[in-house]
């Protein structure tokens, strides 16, 4: 077990290291911030101070080199537009990020999961049907327009909700929703499935053939065996709520990371697009290797 | 009703030999109809389907109206059926009195084109390195999985952005980030399916009797690969298109005066108040032109593989 552990904690190490790789590279391959943030007037002496100032004028595996060790160090420069440490100005972000994620998930876990077990026993009853379709529009609507529909249903039209900007729980139910549907759809498809799968084994059988009451055997029999496809689609979903998350900010105006990585790629803001990404590609691996590592301790069967 | 075009790209790979041939037979079989005539979901999503596709093909003859002619005394009026509207504007005009209909219809021709360029191209990308890193592994291997494992290891809206921040916003660089989304889905399926076939018999034989490596990945090994591969490209189709009007509705991807779903959809955002029609509509056709190549795409796997089939 601890050897997995570490082993899992090395690659993960690897691939933060390839993620600041891909974020270095697409932050140099092309624009020079000094032609952007400079006036047309500055002079060619200038220009080059500035890019000597901001250690432009280094070779690139050099320049990769001060990125790693200041990134170790939680420097990933100032931003070009708040002229404040880029880090700085995504970590203040992130309270709100994990708030919208968080109740997100749990959204969708309360709405998914209980929905599959209902459809996976009632199968191909009209509830199973409606939940099921429900479940398939869930997945096939992209997160801005469900965003806009819920604006024009809840703030446009029945003027009950606030559209925009965060700081209450009535702020957080649009924005958490539109993100969480999507989820919930996924969680409620895959746990029906697992479900269903799980229901036709043999040990349900014997379970039902010795007499124990219907509830017994979903919960301690059934659902228990379905935990872990649930518990891995739930760890992949928070994931994808994260990226998720960008335009769901952006549609609401929530001041999270997504609406500042944003707001940083159409301002040019490459420390700003670096620390966003950085940090949040961290966060996801984070939460993955998390997960990998609870699934050892949840199912003995896969414990190496 | 024919299912030919879902195949297609993978019938193109290979000469038609015995394989393909039985393939599409067996499609083209009362199977097809046997499982649509249970399925009037997938064939309502087929209905449809070819309805966007053809409305999109014929832009040009069906839109009424140029969908960029602006014209600032008919802005933002309501669909034909309401009051205060015009009836040469069957949904209505946007901000900037262009016609509504025109430019979903046009929109929807950047949309699909860019869904299928992009599958087609990442799916042929994905399914070649993932053909030669499971059959033959190394170094090629070993670099492959090491790009697939950090591309997954974050959230590719990120990657979007780190890209479209650098090369700026426009067609090429949306194609290079929708395309770039997706060859690493068919790799992986690719490369696991051959690492096991790869120690078949059928395989061996083919080695002894002298097929060059080629000859047994494209012949042997790839016939075997085309229904999960057209499966995968079918839904991928729906998947691409949703990242394209993503990044289109968040003023990254495609720029005006171009248009596409998510791009008009972006525009209606600021007029949710007084014209409410322009996210609606564009949105709508939107969601039904995903929904249908889902519904399609799934009712395609359950015909091919019948272990899918709903229980």
């Amino acid at each position: 077990m601890t050897a997995y552990i570490v082993r899992r904690l090395v690659q993960s190490v690897g691939v933060i290291l390839g993620v600041s790789l891909v974020v270095f590279i697409f932050a140099r391959i092309s624009g020079d911030p000094a032609a952007l943030l400079l006036s047309v007037y500055a002079s060619a002496e200038d220009v080059a101070r500035f890019r000597t100032l901001l250690g432009l004028d280094k070779p690139l595996p050099v320049q990769f080199w001060t990125f790693l060790t200041n990134a170790v160090r939680g420097d990933f420069g100032t931003s070009f537009q708040y002229h404040l440490p880029a880090l700085g100005l995504v970590l203040e972000r992130m309270p709100a990020t994990i708030q919208l994620t968080v109740a997100s998930m749990l959204l969708a876990t309360i709405l998914g999961v209980p929905a599959g077990i209902i459809s996976a026993v009632r199968r191909h009853s009209l509830l199973d049907q409606v939940s099921m379709t429900v479940a398939m529009l869930g997945q096939a609507m992209p997160t801005f327009w469900l965003g806009i529909v819920l604006v024009l249903l809840f703030a446009v039209n029945l003027h009950v909700l606030p559209s925009a900007g965060g700081g209450s729980i009535r702020h957080l139910i649009l924005p958490s929703v539109t993100l969480g549907a999507f989820s919930a759809a996924s969680i409620a498809r895959l746990t029906r499935s697992a479900m269903v799968e799980v229901l036709m084994r043999d040990y349900v059988r014997t379970a039902r053939a010795k007499g124990l009451a219907e509830q017994t055997v979903l919960v301690r029999h059934a659902l228990r065996n379905a935990a872990i496809p649930i518990i891995t689609v739930i760890g992949l979903q928070t994931g994808a709520l994260l990226g998720g998350a960008v335009v769901t900010e952006t549609i609401f105006a929530w001041p999270g990371v997504g609406s500042l990585a944003i707001r940083a790629v159409t301002t040019r803001d490459y420390p700003l697009v670096q620390a966003c990404v950085f940090v949040v590609a961290v966060g996801f691996v984070l939460i993955n290797t998390i997960l990998d590592i609870a699934y050892q301790w949840l199912d003995p069967r896969i414990r190496l | 009703m024919d299912r030919s075009p879902s195949i297609a790209p993978s019938v193109a790979v290979g000469k038609a030999d015995g394989f393909w041939q039985a393939t599409l037979h067996r499609l083209a079989q009362s199977q097809v109809w046997h499982h649509l005539r249970r399925d009037p979901l997938a064939v309502l999503a087929l209905i449809v389907l070819t309805l966007i596709v053809i409305s999109a093909a014929l832009a040009p003859v069906i839109a009424p109206h140029d969908p960029v002619k602006q014209d600032l005394d008919q802005r933002l009026l309501p669909p034909r059926w309401l009051k205060g509207s015009q009836p040469d504007h069957l949904l209505g005009t946007d901000q900037l009195g262009r016609d509504l209909f025109s430019r979903i219809i046009h929109g929807g021709r950047v949309s699909l084109v860019i869904g299928i360029l992009a599958v087609f191209v990442s799916g042929i990308v994905g399914v070649l390195l993932g053909l030669l890193s499971g059959f033959h592994g190394g170094v090629l291997d070993a670099v492959l999985m090491a790009v697939v494992e950090i591309q997954s290891a974050f959230p590719f809206i990120l990657l979007a952005i780190a890209i479209i921040a650098v090369l700026g916003t426009n067609l090429v660089t949306l194609l290079i980030v929708v395309t770039l989304s997706g060859w690493v889905i068919y790799a992986r399926v690719v490369r696991a399916q051959v690492l096991s076939l790869r120690q078949t018999e059928f395989v061996d034989a083919a080695r002894v009797i002298g097929c060059t490596s080629w000859r047994i990945l494209l012949r042997h090994i790839l016939p075997q690969l085309v229904a999960p591969i057209s499966v995968m490209a079918t839904l991928e189709v729906a998947r691409i298109i949703v990242l394209e009007s993503s990044l289109s509705f968040l003023g990254l991807g495609v720029q005006p005066p171009s248009m596409s779903w998510g791009q008009i959809l972006g525009d209606g955002r600021m007029y949710l108040t007084s014209g409410w029609a322009i996210s609606v509509f564009s949105g709508t056709t939107l969601l039904l032109a995903v929904l249908s190549i889902n519904i399609v795409g799934e009712s395609f796997s359950e015909i091919i593989d019948p272990a899918l089939r709903r229980r």
